[in-house]
């Protein structure tokens, strides 16, 4: 049986660094390659010694596909082109294109310039990797060659994000990289097809979540941040993922503006501002209300949002809002769970003062989303990533509760193995079709049918024949087989009463198919043959004798278990 | 004997060029199928009158015959059935031709136009049974067809045409009467997607032409709900809220449990479930269906706005609770507290299954989703099902008051109306009130005018609520002085709802003390005023309040219930002369008599007739004074007195100008007198247009008076004209046109004319050929007798009459500040204006813009500009922008608003169908050239704005 195996070198089971391997129909796609942020040494990147202990990994992979452009998704692309060696097509959206090289020179910058490391890649590797890339459209079908395809779904999340159909012959597998599936201020939800894949891979950060409305959580922020501000404080609000950074923007923008609010906004200069310099570009990935409104004014064009400038940065401020997901060992996380003394680099506490609040701004799908998509994409198997391996316990728990498909979560380095059941295309020729049914009782189009017919692989094709033509064709003689079987029936009749009796039986009980009554004393069913004759010692015993070919074999024995069982009392002559 | 039968032939081809003589000639010319049907094409452009049509069928259908190109037999199909529809034509003639082409088609795509084409027949000879019959036979029989096109036709022929009720004629008898809902629920399944589409939509018209549905097409309807295609499930969700709707308190079992659950809540649970489709048409469908299913059970209902029960609740009542302690346990987590999401112990992992289905959730995701159309649907839903039931108003309050967040402003204004609408059933607590206010800072107008209506509606239940309401009302109206009016209406609401809940804040809103004078504020302030409204409001029902006032606050009152008497009710304040009171009082309670009294007053004048000139004229003098004085007391006769009042001044305008010595004075004296007539011809004239088309609500017979009086006018004008022009080319165009009036007013009026006995027009009509028959000379001489001869027209009391009218609130006109602009360029002046009882002021309603220089300058305000926030009110808000080159000195300007009219939109035509039928009878008939007037009444106060024009800089 053919299978597709996924490997998940990061990710699995664990929230960083993505790199998923699946081997689909022969082909390898490697899915994502990201950084992880909780680690500065080796772990850092995918293992991709995984794949090859040495030499380069062009001839082993098919495809790169990059889901969208935050670093645990794309950070290791430079390194694993350009420093292990990779030379094949790597697919992502035109956005994550254009935003991605920021992202990594950004990275490059802070661990080679300030952490002042060496052996990492350069700003030309990140160039160099750039000109591997191939830009697809939404709902493009890229042919990566004859028989791998690509397909990319809007995924919300973030500018740009997609999630990938990967398809080779009947197989497919769908990739959704990081989703949201409740649009926020600036980007719709994931929408994807019906399109019933062998396999689903999901992200599942937010397994065990269900969150509130997002109303509710846009107005607490809105009132927290507006309250703080009437007293006269700062806010500070740390947003690490690029593309919350515009929401929030654009949340707090949009509130000043109907509310008339002036007090100042400042967002940190660099990396958000460059990148928002593309999100004015791609409005058609935007949602609904910022491409209807665009014409008259970009939403990105901020009125009452600067640019910081460090000379504000005088005191840090009263109250922080962590708007999302912090991934474990890093500050944020320490924070949020309460510390009140950190631990800095070099042996320095530092005491936690301020006001720490907690709202979920993350644009990843909730259990609730998850469950949607599934349910919207009918998939056969689901495999669980990106996310703490307790709660995708739970939630594969429930994924196989409530759709009973197999789930799985495999850690880094485990291989799971998923068998599929493909179609086979097989050629048949109209005359056994249309024949066929013709021929049948009743044409219920409805109806399952029977047919006889004889598969004959010969030069890569496979076609089905009637059995006269493969006959012919192979070069055969024809053998009949029949099969005769004889029947005790105890009646008292004679002969030819008795076989008239189980004429009008049969036409009793079998009242679709054709039965006669031939003159030289037999009964013909279709082409079964049935005759009696009566045992000389005894009279009231009949030897009934059956006769069938063996198409119609399901007929015969059916008819002759109905004729062991004897004849009711009540048949008429 | 050949040419004599030639010869007629010919002569009925001229008198009538038959078109089916042309397209048969064109079709025989046809050499090839598409010269064939390039005539079709153009042919299918020119109307075809309904004597030809049978005509012109039979040529296509012999033609179809003959045509071996199925795209020309398609069109010949298709214009068969467009000829068909053609009123006046006997469809029956052309049926069974169009089935004995239908049997010897062979093309798929003529196939489904022919059926197209019987269905058209067939709906229009719906009451024919047995031939429905025999189209729904032909329907069943092409539903076997392999294209869809075909099957589509079918479904749509059975579904418009199948049968309601068993045959009971005998001919029908031994058909065997057909299952139409089999049938058409038979292809629910079919492999085209088009065509289970087409099967369902041929249910839903089944239903709608009353055909009562069987329950067993409910589950059938469900399973087409998972369709992979969208318009199919757009359909399905449709027929299962049908259904829901025919049987709601059916039992249908739970698949994969032995319960049963009441129809409707299964299929409130489904409609829900299809709130998270992929398509959002569909989404946007669900949404809207959720609001009128009403009967759903309280449970099911609260379930759709909280997301996280997620176990299937449909098992058991008791169920709900076992939910409920699960989401208090909290398996899942809000996403609101850091940390709080790791993985619990499943408390039960067989009551938490069904995490997807039921009705969960279904709002709180309907209204964050994608599209704002789905966002819109789901709060009219919400707003509809909280109307029907108090409690489920109480839990979606919290989800409305969110919605004021949307990013879209439609949705936020949804939202604001929506939970006006559910005011009734909710009590705000504070923290809800202050959600709901901070809106009030939204820079949008319509958003903070939507919440002032919502505010003046809600009930608060704590004092400090209404001061947290005073006071951010009153930010607002810092913040947007504009709002002015409509926050002293919001506040009178408010006051006069909540009276015990003022009253301790009386002392603090009036900033009173006990022992210490405080400094008189400052009357003008509108915040104060608006302070005022409350407290006086709230005082109103609350008599001990009076008694905190202090001696500024009863001079404030006096002044205010002047000034601002809609605002502020009257008071019975202690050691205060009740004049004011009593008589406000005593006028409430009149207005049975004083209607009594403006119908005596009518009454008195019809004995005019047999009183000398001067007497007569005094009495309606004084009658008319009368009039206007009552209009003035009482608002809600103001319509009715002013409306009668202005019907007498043109009596007496008319009975003045006909005084027996102006016209018996020697010609050369004529001069004065005449010009003196002229004038009050000229003022009746435009008093009968204003009677006309200011007032609403008149009948039909108060038309035909106030056409009658127009007439009479214009028989002066044309008596003044025959005496001092000399030409007699005018004279006899005007002689003309008022003959021409005259004949044409019986047949507006026919149903009025026994009112108008002795009047001028009937005796006018009895001398009607005479006077077409002689010259104009003597027709002004016959007129000039009648018209002084002639009863005055009794106006009967109108029940309800209106006067239309506005106020421009904005520019009010007391600003000192001039607008600036740079002369030569165009400046945007907003107008901001309140039209009462005006009909469709869209049309009829005029900014005036009145320059320095005398220039007038009509704009017509853009229909979108027009708000329509109750009956018979209109909002006007608009910019009008102006601009005048040479100008260079501060100015004033005049803005007032006008009402357009013209004589041809008479509203004699649409008063009522007898005369609307007569109208359309006579329309051809009628001249068109006939004078049409058009012209502008006043409709409010002009308001000067003060502009200031820069020099445009070089």
């Amino acid at each position: 049986m053919p299978e597709i195996k996924v490997t998940p070198l990061g990710a699995g089971q664990d929230v960083g660094r993505s790199c998923i391997l699946v081997s689909i129909g022969g082909k390898n796609v490697m899915l994502d390659c990201g950084m992880h942020m909780g680690y500065n040494d080796d772990r850092r990147f995918p293992d991709f010694s995984y794949i090859t202990q040495n030499g380069r990994l062009t001839e082993f992979l098919d495809c790169v596909i990059i889901s969208h452009f935050h670093l645990d998704h794309c950070g290791a692309l430079p390194y694993m082109s350009e420093m292990i060696g990779y030379d094949g097509p790597i697919y992502m959206t035109h956005p994550t294109k254009a935003i991605c090289p920021i992202l990594l020179e950004d990275y490059r910058k802070i661990t080679v310039d300030k952490k002042g490391e060496t052996n990492f890649f350069t700003s030309q590797m990140i160039k160099d990797c750039m000109k591997k890339v191939v830009a697809v459209h939404l709902h493009q079908t890229v042919q990566v060659d004859d028989e791998l395809e690509i397909k990319a779904y809007y995924a919300g999340h973030v500018l740009g994000a997609a999630m990938v159909q990967i398809r080779v012959g009947s197989e497919s597998v769908v990739y959704t990289g990081d989703y949201n599936m409740t649009p926020d201020r600036h980007l719709g939800a994931a929408w994807i097809d019906k399109c019933r894949p062998d396999l689903f891979i999901s992200e599942s950060t937010y397994a065990t979540t269900i969150r509130d409305s997002k109303r509710c959580r846009e107005r607490d922020f809105l009132k927290k941040v507006h309250d703080a501000i009437e007293r006269g404080g700062k806010v500070l609000i740390p947003v690490f993922a690029l593309g919350r950074a515009q929401e929030l923007c654009i949340l707090l923008e949009t509130f000043w503006e109907r509310m008339n609010l002036k007090a100042p906004i400042y967002f940190s200069t660099g990396l958000t501002e460059k990148a928002n310099h593309y999100y004015k570009l791609f409005i058609t990935w935007t949602n609904q209300k910022i491409r209807k409104t665009f014409v008259q004014r970009n939403m990105f064009e901020f009125k009452h949002i600067k640019p910081f400038d460090r000379t504000y940065a005088d005191n840090p401020g009263p109250m922080v809002i962590m708007p999302g997901y912090c991934v474990q060992g890093t500050v944020g996380h320490k924070i949020l769970s309460g510390q009140r003394k950190l631990e800095m680099e070099g042996r320095q506490t530092l005491e936690v003062k301020m006001q720490v609040e907690y709202m979920s701004f993350s644009a990843h799908a909730d259990a609730k989303g998850i469950m949607q998509l599934i349910r919207q994409v009918e998939p056969q198997n689901v495999l669980l990533v990106h996310g703490e391996a307790k709660k995708m316990g739970f939630l594969k728990e429930k994924i196989e509760q409530e759709f009973s498909i197999n789930c799985y979560m495999p850690a880094n380095g485990e291989t799971v193995a998923i068998v599929t059941n493909p179609n086979i295309p097989v050629d048949i020729s109209l005359g056994l079709l249309k024949g066929d049914s013709t021929l049948g009782p009743v044409p219920d189009p409805k109806k399952p049918k029977l047919m006889h017919g004889t598969l004959i692989i010969k030069d890569n094709s496979l076609r089905l024949v009637s059995p006269d033509q493969a006959v012919k064709e192979l070069g055969l003689s024809e053998h009949h087989l029949r099969y005769t079987c004889k029947v005790q029936i105890q009646d008292h009749h004679s002969e030819q009463d008795t076989l008239n009796r189980i004429y009008n039986h049969l036409k009793n009980i079998l009242k679709d198919y054709p039965i006669q009554h031939l003159p030289d004393g037999s009964v013909m069913v279709e082409s079964i043959l049935i005759k009696i004759s009566a045992m000389s010692e005894d009279q009231s015993t009949k030897d009934v004798l059956v006769s069938w070919t063996y198409q119609d074999e399901e007929l015969g024995s059916y008819l002759i278990t109905l004729l062991k069982k004897g004849l009711p009392q009540s048949i008429a002559l | 004997q050949q040419p004599h039968e030639e010869i007629p032939a010919k002569k009925l081809r001229l008198t009538k060029p038959s078109k089916s003589a042309a397209l048969h000639i064109d079709l025989c010319k046809s050499t090839n199928s598409t010269e064939a049907l390039q005539y079709l094409l153009q042919f299918a452009k020119k109307p075809v009158e309904a004597e030809s049509v049978e005509g012109v069928v039979r040529i296509l259908l012999d033609h179809y015959y003959k045509e071996n190109e199925s795209s020309v037999r398609l069109k010949i199909a298709s214009l068969i059935g467009l000829l068909s529809k053609t009123s006046g034509f006997a469809v029956d003639c052309i049926i069974d031709d169009v089935i004995i082409a239908l049997n010897n088609e062979k093309s798929h795509h003529v196939l489904a136009q022919l059926l197209d084409t019987i269905l058209v027949i067939g709906i229009q000879l719906q009451d024919n049974l047995p031939l429905s019959f025999r189209l729904v036979e032909i329907g069943c029989k092409h539903l076997a067809d392999t294209s869809h096109m075909v099957r589509n036709k079918c479904l749509q022929l059975i579904g418009c045409l199948g049968s309601l009720d068993k045959p009971v004629m005998k001919e029908l008898e031994n058909l065997a009467a057909r299952d139409v809902q089999k049938i058409i629920s038979d292809s629910f399944t079919d492999q085209d997607p088009r065509v289970r589409t087409a099967a369902m939509k041929a249910m839903l018209q089944l239903h709608e032409r009353g055909m009562k549905l069987q329950q067993i097409i409910y589950c059938q309807a469900c399973k087409a709900l998972s369709d992979d295609y969208e318009q199919v499930r757009s359909v399905a969700v449709q027929l299962v809220w049908v259904l829901s709707q025919l049987y709601p308190d059916s039992i249908v079992p739970i698949p994969s449990s032995n319960e049963e659950i009441r129809l409707v809540d299964d299929a409130f649970g489904k409609v829900c479930h299809m709130v998270n489709d992929g398509s959002w048409l569909v989404r946007v469908q669900a949404a809207k269906l959720l609001g009128s299913m009403r009967q759903v059970s309280v449970q099911f209902l609260e379930q759709t706005l909280d997301k996280k029960l997620m176990s299937d609740l449909k098992r058991k009542r008791s169920a709900h609770e076992r939910a409920k302690e699960l989401y208090t346990s909290g398996e899942f987590s809000s996403g609101r507290k850091w940390g709080d999401d790791a993985p619990k112990e499943a408390v039960d992992t067989y009551t938490v299954n069904l995490i997807n289905s039921g009705a969960c959730g279904a709002f709180v995701h309907g209204l964050e989703d994608e599209m704002y159309e789905v966002r819109n649907a789901a709060v009219e839903s919400l707003c509809m099902l909280a109307q029907a039931s108090a409690s489920f108003a109480e839990k979606c309050l919290d989800f409305l008051v969110d919605m004021f967040n949307d990013e879209i402003e439609e949705v936020r204004l949804g939202s604001i109306h929506a939970l006006r609408k559910i005011s009734c059933h909710i009590r705000l607590r504070e923290d809800q009130l202050d959600t709901v206010l901070a809106v009030l800072e939204d820079s949008s107008r319509d958003i903070r005018e939507a919440l002032h209506e919502l505010v003046c509606y809600t009930n608060v239940s704590t004092k400090d609520g209404i001061h947290l309401a005073l006071v951010e009302l009153l930010k607002n109206l810092a913040k947007y002085p504009t709002d002015r009016n409509s926050i002293w209406k919001c506040l009178k609401y408010l006051g006069s709802r909540h009276p015990t809940l003022v009253l301790p804040l009386v002392p603090e809103l009036l900033s009173t003390h006990p022992y210490f004078d405080t400094p008189e504020p400052d009357m003008d302030d509108p915040a104060y005023i608006a302070v005022l409204v409350l407290v006086f409001n709230a005082a109103k029902t609350c008599p001990t309040m009076s008694a905190l006032f202090s001696d500024h606050t009863f001079r404030h009152y006096a002044y205010l219930r002047d000034s601002l008497s809609h605002l502020v009710p009257a008071l019975q304040l202690p050691g205060r002369k009740m004049v004011t009171v009593s008589d406000s009082t005593k006028l409430a309670l009149s207005e049975d008599s004083s209607r009594h009294f403006v119908q005596q007053s009518l009454d008195r004048v019809q004995n005019i007739q047999h009183l000398d000139a001067q007497g007569a004229q005094d009495l309606l003098k004084l009658t008319i004074r009368d009039l206007q004085r009552l209009g003035e007391l009482q608002p809600e006769l103001a319509g009715i007195a002013e409306f009668s009042a202005t019907y007498l001044e043109c009596q007496l305008l008319l009975m003045k100008s006909l005084q027996e010595k102006l016209w018996n004075v020697a010609a050369p004296l004529y001069l004065k007198q005449n010009a003196m007539a002229a004038a009050a011809a000229k003022k009746i004239l435009e008093h009968t247009y204003k009677l006309e088309f200011l007032y609403s609500g008149l009948e039909s017979r108060h038309v035909a008076i106030i056409h009658h009086m127009r007439l009479q006018a214009k028989a002066l004008q044309l008596i003044l004209t025959a005496r001092t022009t000399r030409g007699m080319e005018t004279l006899i165009n005007m002689c003309e046109m008022f003959l021409q009036e005259i004949e044409t007013f019986p047949r507006y009026f026919a149903s009025e004319l026994q009112y108008l006995q002795e009047s001028f027009v009937e005796k006018l009509l009895e001398v009607m050929p005479r006077l077409l028959a002689c010259k104009p000379a003597e027709v002004v001489k016959i007129l000039q007798t009648t018209l002084r001869h002639s009863n005055f027209l009794l106006l009967e009391l109108p029940a309800q009459v209106h006067r239309a009218s506005a106020t421009i609130i904005e520019p009010t006109g007391e600003s000192d500040n001039p607008l600036r602009f740079t002369s030569g360029l165009v400046v945007a002046l907003d107008v901001d204006a309140t039209l009462e009882h005006v009909q469709e002021p869209q049309t009829t309603v005029k900014v005036q813009i009145m320059y320095p220089d005398g220039q007038a300058h009509i704009i017509h305000p853009k229909p979108a500009d027009f708000r329509n926030p109750g009956p018979g009110r209109h909002r006007l808000i608009t910019q009008v922008y102006l601009s005048h080159t040479a100008w260079t000195e501060p100015c004033q300007i005049e803005v007032r608003l006008l009402l357009a009219y013209s004589s041809s939109w008479s509203r004699a035509s649409s008063l009522s169908a007898v005369c609307r039928a007569a109208w359309n009878d006579s329309m051809d008939g009628l001249p068109q050239t006939d004078s049409v007037i058009e012209g502008t009444i006043n409709l409010s106060k002009q308001v000067k704005v003060y502009l200031m024009p820069k020099p445009a800089r070089r």
